[in-house]
């Protein structure tokens, strides 16, 4: 890669430059600073695109009444339940449990607790999903 | 008291690195580092899923390249984990007061300066903390241009990520003492080490083989996955490749430039026509991520295909293969 084919599309990484190496004419390597790629805008995009498309599908379960509240601040933070076991120290079957409205409904607030102060939130966030999807975590 | 400079760099371990041994009064540049500590690699591990995608890696594994550069220079890190994580603070809050830069091991997903499209649950981040006020830490993060600061209860939590490649709290600082090695053999055995791994590992995932791999099972993806699937799979190979923190080109670049900075350290001209060589390779992998990124956007020219893909990553193999194997000759003749 020469200098001049060092890419400067703006995108994912916002206004941040970020470091490529790139051939100088004299044949020397040099640092030259890139403000993104495209390919890498796209496949970056494809990733978010992903994302969204499960907080919309949890968005839907939760209206529906087949899942709680706590999948929406799961699947905003990008985890699952085998994540979210990892962060609270629950074992996997007890977040899956968790993940049912009825029994999340029942849970102490000690444990609701847990989970809110993972997220940084109150027990009466974690208890809602936000009107508007909530653009704290995504794009 | 010594200054710690902040040097932005392309690969966050390598820079890390590099910024601190600046420190130390070792002018190392980052593809140094990156070549010193054998950085570069490739595997395709399909059984190990990362958001359910398989595992490319143009790389080493995380934490490697810390523990192989510093016996290269002969240089004493300390490194440690942590359970208690107050313990791990303390720790960190006693080096910083001495006035001693400190690595850590972050998961990138907790840090709220860096931008939000790259925030995802991606646990061996390095960068180093260099200074603290109370309980604002001043951050010196290889791959951001400047430096910056971050809350206390926001760097303990990054510090504490969890899930795969857990930092668990690792913190490492080199302790006062200049290195007193020869450059040139630390840098060969560098090469012959990498070159061997590329080349010569007898395992299908591994090196070349697991190019040669790849390239057979992305040509099959389509038929296997769907479309839709089948883009989700090739975004995530341009991802691992071209993402921040790779230089571009799959860190190809970087050791290209370590290619170039051989020929000076070891007197020998050959280096420079191995480094050309591996740009080419590199500008390679750059025209298979431009055509995979156009399939994924479902904008493609007539010739772009899963096929011709695959035909993209099996000639970087062949190539790849060639160079190393040129390199070993070259440097066990």
């Amino acid at each position: 890669m020469k200098i001049a084919d060092v890419p400067q599309d703006r995108g994912i990484s916002e206004d941040v430059t970020v470091v490529s190496y790139a051939v100088a004419e004299d044949g020397r390597y040099v640092k030259v600073g890139s403000r993104g790629w495209e390919p890498v805008n796209v496949a970056n995009g494809l990733a978010w695109e992903q994302v969204e498309q499960i907080i919309c599908e949890t968005v839907v379960e939760i209206e529906n009444g087949t899942r709680s509240t706590l999948a929406y601040h799961m699947v905003v933070h990008q985890m699952d339940a085998a994540l979210l076991a990892h962060y609270t120290g629950f074992f996997k079957w007890r977040v899956k449990r968790h993940l049912r409205p009825g029994v999340f409904g029942r849970l102490k607030p000690a444990v609701k607790e847990k989970y809110a102060s993972l997220f940084h939130l109150s027990i009466a966030e974690l208890e809602q999903v936000p009107a508007l999807p909530q653009r704290g975590m995504l794009l | 008291m010594r200054e710690f400079c902040h040097e932005q760099t392309a690969h966050c371990e390598s820079g890390t690195l590099a910024n601190l041994l600046k420190f130390q009064g070792l002018d190392i540049s980052e593809p140094m580092a990156f070549g010193l500590g054998q950085g570069l690699f490739f595997a395709y591990v399909p059984f190990i899923r990362l958001n359910k995608l398989p595992l490319v890696t143009y790389r080493s594994t995380p934490g490697r390249l810390l523990e192989q550069t510093s016996r290269g220079l002969g240089l004493d890190l300390q490194m440690r984990k942590f359970r208690d994580q107050n313990e791990s603070m303390r720790v960190l809050d006693n080096l910083v007061d001495q006035g001693i830069p400190v690595g850590l091991q972050t998961g990138i997903f907790w840090l709220p300066y860096i931008p939000r499209a790259y925030r995802f649950h991606f646990n061996a981040h390095n960068i180093v903390v260099y200074g603290r006020e109370g309980d604002v830490y001043r951050v010196s993060d290889p791959v951001m241009p400047f430096t910056t600061t971050i809350a206390r209860s926001d760097l303990q939590a990054a510090r504490f990520a969890r899930g795969a490649l857990a930092p668990k709290g690792k913190l490492y600082y080199f302790t006062d003492g200049a290195a007193s090695v020869s450059l040139a053999d630390g840098v060969r055995q560098s090469l012959v080490y990498v070159a061997k791994q590329m080349c010569r590992v007898p395992f299908f995932l591994i090196g070349v083989r697991g190019m040669r791999f790849l390239a057979g099972r992305l040509e099959k993806w389509p038929q296997k996955l769907g479309d839709a699937n089948a883009r989700l799979h090739l975004g995530q190979v341009i991802r691992m490749q071209e993402e921040i923190g790779t230089g571009g080109a799959g860190f190809r670049l970087l050791y290209a430039a370590f290619l170039q900075e051989c020929e000076e350290v070891l007197h020998d001209p050959c280096m420079g026509e191995f480094s050309s060589r591996l740009t080419e390779i590199g500008d390679q992998w750059r025209s298979f991520a431009a055509m995979a990124a156009r399939i994924c956007k479902d904008r493609r020219r007539d010739e772009d295909s899963f096929t011709h893909c695959g035909q993209l990553i099996r000639g970087c193999a062949d190539r790849e293969e060639q160079l190393f194997q040129d390199i070993l000759a070259h440097l066990q003749a």
